[in-house]
């Protein structure tokens, strides 16, 4: 239990201060600290995601940052891509779905290397919470 | 909502096509999307990156609940390591943006990405 807080507190304090996504640092937590397989680490983060992004949606929205007709569009027009994802995981085995998340893992490192050479000539990030 | 049925058809398919490709995204990868949300926003329809990201996390509501909800009927989801997991991490997140305004970004960003790295082989291997 004390596993789960800390990957929960540590990923939260990532997101906000990277502006990555909480899942890309909860699904590995879940694998390696509370034992879970891949396919149940990747369904429980989905959970996980909801009250992030609901803070997170709230405080950008006080700054009038969120589009909400286009939010709401996005987010009703995934359902069939989200069912067909879901459905493609779990025709996966842990193995394979493991290593595609692996080279998702490190194609989110080079984008992070990316913004902070980007950011080193130009100062500070704006953004926080990309889910 | 009225606003939505004034959206002009080309705008509509876009944002339907990043819906699906970030419905695909977060379904097989079990995180939001925001990583096709936002560059998709930007190139597709203009947006800046401030906006981009503020209206991924809305649409992320929507995408990692269905999402969830259809991991729940493969029996994927472990609802107690969910909340144990996600009502911390509000918190966290609360100081991860007090943070980002007393850090370097840049200095952390690239110890993050080695921490990435070396939890990708770490997966991989274990």
């Amino acid at each position: 239990m004390i596993g789960e807080l800390a990957i929960g507190l540590g990923a939260g304090i990532i997101a906000g201060l990277l502006g990555v996504g909480g899942g890309v640092l909860f699904v590995p937590g879940l694998v390696l600290f509370a034992g879970l397989s891949q396919h149940q680490a990747e369904a429980t983060s989905l959970l996980a995601i909801v009250p992030v992004a609901i803070i997170g949606t709230y405080r950008q929205d006080r700054y009038g940052n969120v589009n909400r007709a286009d939010a709401l569009v996005v987010g009703l027009l995934s359902v069939a891509g989200a069912a067909a994802g879901v459905a493609l995981a779990n025709a996966l085995t842990g193995t394979a779905l493991r290593d595609a998340f692996a080279c998702l893992m490190v194609l989110v490192a080079l984008q992070l290397v990316r913004r902070a050479l980007r950011e080193d000539r130009r100062g500070r990030p704006e953004h926080a919470g990309q889910g | 909502m009225r606003v939505v049925a004034e959206l002009p058809p080309a705008r509509l398919l876009r944002l339907g096509v990043i819906g699906t490709l970030a419905g695909v995204f977060s379904g097989l990868f079990g995180v939001g999307g925001g990583t096709v949300i936002v560059p998709l926003l930007m190139l597709w329809l203009g947006y800046g990156e401030r906006a981009a990201t503020a209206t991924s996390l809305a649409a992320i509501i929507f995408i990692a609940s269905f999402a969830a909800a259809v991991q729940g009927l493969y029996g994927n989801v472990n609802v107690l390591d969910a909340v144990l997991v996600g009502v911390p991490a509000v918190a966290g997140v609360l100081v991860g943006t007090w943070l980002q305004q007393r850090l370097n970004a840049s200095v952390i960003s690239l110890l993050f990405a080695a921490i990435l790295v070396a939890s990708a082989v770490e997966l991989v291997i274990q």
